[in-house]
């Protein structure tokens, strides 16, 4: 490319919307007093609705490349966007009561919440490796000063300094495998790196070129990491647990949107030719991630630990579609994170639906006797936890029907097994939690208070879980045609 | 029609629907509403049974709509000849259950009749489904109401026995979704008639077969898997109890009928001899652990596992006779016996619990050492408890004859050994059963407390007057449920009798 081609700035008007806003929210913010706190709430709530109008309006059947080859607007992209805006908002609003009781109703959230989700655009929409990397490190940067938001608290700290160091780690493992790819293909470029690799990467006797794969090895690790996947899950844990609960509802939920379209950038639209080789080292992340996740859940008495494992034993579900290989396989895998991350808020807004001035409700026995105190709650967090166990009627089943269902296709049967042998394992901690909410007497009988908003979205997050699961068909569409 | 839905949508959905309703009306209200619903729901059943078509063995009744377009899975139902005596069984049972808790259930009545409800609802969606998928999710969703009832109703160790329960029902249960989407990607459609012409090689089948065994083995339940029933029991309060016996149990049975024998037919006739044995294990290894059984629901429990184990022995000895006279029409008797052997067993441990029942209101205890000569303070109680008690031992004249006798006849034809092991139920059944109404209800009075037992109330005595006649019309008369049968047990029997090979 000789010739400056003026970037086609539309494509990004989404980001630069959202760009704009944010340092509108950070400004405004600035003259705000405690009392009208407010304002940069709404303001954030308004970006993320303008957000949603903007990438709406835009969306197509056709994808667009644009900014010299490094930028993608594609149906994909969009429809993860749009998910990425609708969580975090729910997550603001379930978050703004929380944090006001709690003297930290900062307008820094709610900035460096925005510039998370410019982060995650960026990555969703990146069509090289180093815009996925900027992307990435944006995202990363809003999330570590978020864990450590609370900086009175040594366990936030603690956590904070963790995620950083090990963050770290791990973009510098994927940086480095991205160099190691541009040394051998000389491109950042995705779709010329997968066409470099279509044409000269596998030589005639079956051989892959040594440094691509060396590159794919670290490229796995480093993804590997951000993702949760054992055996690189260590930070998890902690993180889920050290973090206060808005921050960790954060960073549970709309980043596992953004993991995923990186992995399908990178993995699949750059390296598909290789699809043998990163299948492997995918399968033995996700067997391990189901098994430790699982397992080690059980052992858990702190409910943001335990949703923490439950977390990794879902990467590794979420991993399944992606091994499978083939439009189908990702199409379920989407259709996983998508019906994850909506489960997750839901089970993390039910921990803060409970809390109040000066009492967390992180502990398991916290959910004692609920359906004493509020059926209703009761039963959403019911719908919830058989979700995320995948009993049917709920969507969380058909969510691991159709990974289920890829893998058998590509006649990976024992996958299928083992995974569904591990789901058994995992029920029983999901209905350890509606154990203790029906057949427990309550310890503590504090009548459950919330604003008229989070009353109505909690529960309309939880009556989503059935609703989803009576008709899955119209997401399910959706997932399939935006992968084709 | 009612409401523009389908009989089968509507016997579906009306007690679902029902079951939210008396949630929302609250305490006050439950009991009557409840009622109504179970009531409505169970004459309209009755709808099936006028309008059956008894000369075919096609699916009747039959609703198509899409649900996932993207795989091919649909809203598909339809019953036949073995679906739907089962699925009258369920309304009518859920109307026992509603009755009999009308008094007792002090805590959170509407919670408690609207699970009932929403399973009954669930139930008969499981007994309708022409859709594995669909079968699947109303399968599964039994469990969360089950789960619910016997821990939030249940007995002091209640949280042990219902985890055990969910669990052992989950592990059965997934390896055969696995099995049910192997198919469905073979066949392209997730229809279960499908899936009964789907040709499959003697290795895919054996796999499918042993997915599909341990799903139904469990609930059935089947020796070895069989642990979970009688904590379960003992732990349900009594509806729960009355549920789980008459009808979930049966949807194991049903299971074998629809899927194994059918889709895998090969492998059926190849592992045959596993389902016989386990068959004859449970027939009378499970007799003799229930005659030393102290604790009267336990006992119950045990022995509707030996009585499940006639279900599945006259299922299995299809292909001995096959072999041994040349047709499948002489087998058609072992299956119909077994099938009139899950509805007589439906009433008569249905009976059997409730009468557990309605002396644990009163006393607290369901040890048979605290009871002892009940019959002087509740006569009429008595006459019923020796009465089901006769029936459950299989007293010709009660229900509970005809499916063993039609069963061990049978069982002649295949082999003389497996009928002798067979018919020692005959002894083992009396045995069990007859010592625990000596226990009981006769003898002089054991203690003050049975001393001032009252005897049944009406509403006691209409439940148990109605289960009394039921055993004993088809005790006398079961024609009218073999009619039913004989079309569609014919053709699965010719359906099998062919090889998928």
């Amino acid at each position: 490319m000789n010739d400056f081609e003026l970037p086609n700035f539309a494509l990004a008007l989404p980001e630069m919307f959202l760009l704009g806003m944010t340092c509108l929210v950070l400004i405004v913010d600035l003259f705000l007093n405690e009392k009208n706190r407010v304002f940069t709430y709404l303001l954030a709530q308004l970006t993320l609705l303008g957000a949603v109008v903007i990438t709406y309006y835009q969306a197509g059947i056709v994808s667009e490349i644009s900014f010299t080859g490094s930028f993608i607007r594609d149906e994909m992209g969009d429809i993860l966007k749009i998910f990425i805006y609708i969580i975090t908002a729910v997550v603001f609003l379930y978050s703004r009561d929380y944090l006001r009781d709690r003297q930290q109703f900062k307008g820094e959230f709610y900035a460096l919440g925005l510039f998370g989700v410019l982060g995650m655009m960026i990555m969703v929409s990146a069509h090289s490796f180093l815009t996925i990397y900027l992307g990435l490190e944006l995202l990363s940067l809003s999330l570590y000063t978020m864990v450590a938001l609370n900086r009175d608290s040594e366990a936030s700290a603690e956590a904070a300094m963790k995620y950083f160091v090990l963050g770290a780690i791990a973009s510098g493992m994927l940086l480095y495998g991205m160099s190691m790819i541009y040394g051998a293909t000389g491109s950042l470029d995705i779709a010329e790196i997968g066409s470099y690799i279509n044409e000269n990467g596998i030589s005639e006797d079956g051989k892959i070129n040594i440094v691509l794969s060396f590159g794919l090895v670290f490229i796995v690790v480093g993804l590997a990491f951000k993702l949760g996947a054992v055996p690189f899950h260590m930070w998890v844990p902690d993180i889920y647990e050290g973090a206060q609960t808005p921050v960790t509802l954060y960073l549970g939920a709309a980043p596992k949107l953004a993991a995923f379209a990186m992995i399908m950038r990178i993995l699949v639209e750059g390296m598909q030719p290789l699809v043998a080789d990163w299948q492997m080292m995918l399968t033995a992340l996700a067997v391990l991630s189901l098994a430790v996740g699982n397992i080690i859940a059980i052992a858990q008495t702190n409910m943001k630990r335990m949703l923490a494992y439950s977390t990794i034993s879902h990467v590794g579900f979420l991993l399944l579609g992606i091994i499978a290989g083939n439009e189908d396989g990702y199409s379920a895998s989407m259709f996983y994170v998508l019906i994850y991350a909506l489960t997750s808020i839901g089970a993390f807004g039910m921990i803060i639906l409970l809390s109040r001035s000066g009492f967390e409700a992180d502990k398991l026995e916290d959910f004692k006797g609920l359906n004493e105190r509020s059926r209703w709650y009761a039963f959403m967090m019911l719908l919830i936890m058989f979700s995320m166990a995948g009993v049917p009627p709920t969507v969380g089943f058909f969510a691991k029907l159709w990974v289920i269902k890829a893998v058998l296709d590509v006649d990976m049967a024992w996958l299928a097994i083992s995974a569904v042998l591990f789901s058994v394992i995992g029920a029983y901690y999901y209905i350890r939690i509606i154990k203790l909410m029906y057949f427990d007497k309550a310890v503590d009988k504090a009548p459950i208070k919330a604003a008229v908003d989070m009353q109505f979205v909690i529960s309309t997050n939880g009556l989503l879980m059935l609703v989803l699961g009576l008709f899955p068909g119209a997401l399910v569409a959706v997932c399939q045609s935006v992968i084709n | 029609m009612l409401f523009g839905l389908d009989i089968l949508s509507t016997l579906i959905w009306l007690p679902i629907i029902g079951g939210l309703v008396v949630l929302a009306a609250g305490e006050k209200r439950a009991r009557i509403l409840s009622l109504i619903v179970a009531v409505a729901t169970f004459l309209f059943s009755f709808t099936l049974y006028t309008q059956f078509d008894m000369t075919t063995a096609a699916m009747q009744f039959t609703e198509l709509h899409a649900w996932i377009p993207a795989f091919n899975i649909n809203y598909q139902l339809g019953v036949d000849g073995i679906s739907m005596p089962l699925i009258i069984l369920t309304s009518f049972t859920t109307v026992l259950v509603i009755l009999s808790a009308w008094e007792v259930i002090k805590k959170k009545p509407d919670q408690y009749m609207a699970a009932f409800l929403i399973m009954e609802g669930v139930m008969i969606g499981v007994f309708s489904s022409m859709d594995a998928i669909l079968f699947y999710v109303f399968w599964e969703a039994m469990l969360i109401p089950m789960f619910l009832i016997i821990g939030v109703w249940g007995g002091p160790n209640r949280v042990y026995a219902t985890i055990k329960f969910f669990l052992y029902t989950f592990l059965g249960s997934v390896l055969m979704l696995v099995a049910l989407i192997y198919m469905g990607l073979k066949e392209d459609s997730f229809s279960i008639l499908a899936f009964h012409t789907l040709p499959l090689t003697i290795t895919e089948q054996i796999y499918i077969f042993l997915a599909f065994l341990l799903a139904f083995a469990v609930k059935v339940p089947m020796w070895p898997v069989h642990t979970w029933l009688p904590d379960a029991h003992v732990e349900a309060p009594t509806g729960g109890s009355v549920i789980l016996a008459a009808i979930m149990l049966k949807i194991g049975g049903y299971g074998f009928l629809r899927f194994s024998l059918p889709i895998t037919p090969d492998a059926s006739s190849t592992l045959d001899w596993l389902i016989i044995t386990l068959s004859l294990i449970a027939i009378v290894y499970i007799g003799f652990v229930a005659l030393a059984q102290k604790d009267m629901k336990k006992l119950i429990a045990y022995s509707s596992i030996a009585h499940m184990g006639f279900v599945t022995l006259g299922f299995f000895l299809v292909f001995m006779i096959i072999e041994n006279t040349g047709s499948a029409n002489g087998a058609a008797m072992g299956v119909e016996g077994g099938i009139v052997q899950m509805i007589s067993h439906g009433f008569i441990s249905a009976a059997m619990f409730l009468c557990v029942g309605v002396l644990y209101d009163r006393m607290h205890s369901r040890e048979m050492g605290d009871y002892g000569g009940v019959a002087n303070t509740m006569p009429i109680f008595a006459a019923f408890m020796v009465f089901f008690a006769m029936a459950n031992a299989g007293l010709p004249g009660t229900s509970g004859f005809v499916g063993e006798f039609m069963v061990i006849l049978n069982s002649f034809k295949a082999n003389f050994w497996i009928a002798f092991l067979a018919a020692t139920t005959l002894i083992l059944g009396a045995a069990y059963t007859l010592w625990m109404v000596k226990r009981v209800v006769y003898g002089e009075v054991a203690n003050e407390k049975v001393e001032a037992l009252e005897d049944l109330n009406a509403r006691e005595f209409f439940i148990l007057g109605v289960l009394a006649s039921a055993v004993l019309f088809f005790g006398l008369y079961p024609a009218p449920l073999t009619e039913i049968l004989h079309s569609s047990v014919n053709h699965l029997l010719q359906h099998i009798s062919v090889s998928k090979l």
